[in-house]
């Protein structure tokens, strides 16, 4: 068993391997419930975390082969323009939908969580720690820690943004009756960034191409006004 | 060699992204600015779409897969996260639906109200040819 534990900790494969087998078991899941709840990325990270539990090996040994998948977010992003070109006169005919759109996004995240902080009565620090939570990690940890938040668990919580974004984006968009799939793409893009975005893909190529282009706008916009939120509320 | 050549033009965008980050003072990740050349080599033409078609839709199509390993790091954060889990986690629920749906709804109302302005001016062109 420890030999085991020990072949596996050493494989480059074991870390992709799992990832891969986990988001099948989750695309599985998902197609035989049809719930959405049984959200392929959900399932999956959760299934690895299962796994890393039980045979107890540690996160380093799985991310020595994972790693690799994470490299190729970056490529995979820089290809959302790809679908975005193909989008290219939806996306000028709908320029100022799309702007105003990613905007108001941002000004109704800030109230929802000034609302909760005033709520809970929580503090600065926690306000700057959760403002940059919907925007793409990269962003989102810069944002926090300039304006005086916590990293780790902005990380942490930009992480937790992305997975309840992709579970719940087909129930809200069904339920708020966002249709038009300019919308949805924007809806998506604004608030779970790149994590939702991999819905968005998969709901269409215009909702993908719109999503990814939200992504860009709301982190640049949100580099630009969380400092001025922060000034305003506190 | 097609996928090889594709592949390397989408790399290549790749790392003049992260040459931008170095060198522009901007908290802006690679990944964005690789977004934004991808989308300029494309509209001027220096790039054409068939040259990153294929290995785009792939990188596009395993992109969920992508998401696995940094979601797994959430673990590796447990020990901050344990105390603040529920409020956490209600936090980005409703923050995720409040950001959804009013960007969502208001784009769709500006989308909605642009195109019937557009259809009541067709109908008086028809109207008046009549």
């Amino acid at each position: 068993m420890d030999r085991l534990v020990d072949i596996i900790s050493d494989s480059l494969f074991f870390g992709l391997g799992i990832s891969i087998i986990c988001y099948f078991a989750g695309v599985f899941i998902r197609e035989r419930t049809r719930l959405a709840i049984a959200n392929p990325i959900l399932i999956g990270f959760l299934l690895v975390i299962a796994v890393l539990k039980i045979f107890d090996i540690s996160y380093d040994s799985y991310m020595n082969g994972a790693k690799y998948l994470s490299y190729l977010l970056t490529p995979a992003t820089v290809c959302l323009a790809v679908p975005l070109y193909e989008k290219l006169k939806l996306l000028r005919e709908n320029a100022a939908a799309i702007f105003l759109g990613i905007m108001s996004g941002i000004i109704a995240n800030a109230f929802t969580i000034w609302l909760i902080c005033i709520l809970f009565t929580l503090d600065e620090t926690i306000f700057a720690t959760i403002i940059p939570r919907s925007v793409t990690t990269a962003i989102g940890m810069v944002v926090s820690s300039e304006t005086g938040g916590i990293e780790n668990i902005t990380v942490a919580l930009i992480c937790i943004t992305g997975i309840v974004g992709n579970v719940i984006a087909d129930v809200v968009c069904r339920v708020f009756k966002i249709n038009h799939p300019v919308a949805k793409g924007i809806a998506i893009g604004s608030s779970s960034h790149v994590l939702g975005t991999a819905k968005a893909v998969e709901m269409g190529e215009t909702e993908g191409a719109m999503s990814g282009l939200a992504v860009a706008v709301s982190g640049i916009l949100t580099v630009i006004c969380a400092p001025l939120l922060l000034n305003m509320v506190y | 060699m097609r996928y090889v050549k594709q592949f390397s033009i989408i790399i290549m965008i790749s790392f003049a992204g992260e040459l931008l980050k170095e060198f522009l003072p901007f908290s802006v990740p690679a990944s964005i600015y690789g977004l934004a050349l991808m989308l300029l080599a494309l509209m001027t033409g220096i790039i054409r779409v068939e040259q990153v078609n294929d290995v785009s839709t792939f990188l596009l199509d395993v992109m969920p897969v992508m998401f696995i390993p940094a979601s797994v790091g959430l673990m590796e954060s447990w020990h901050v996260m344990q105390s603040i889990l529920v409020p956490a986690a209600i936090l980005c629920t409703v923050g995720t639906i409040s950001v959804m749906v009013v960007s969502g709804r208001v784009t769709q109302r500006i989308i909605m109200s642009r195109e019937k302005r557009k259809n009541q001016r067709e109908n008086k062109k028809k109207n008046k040819k009549r």
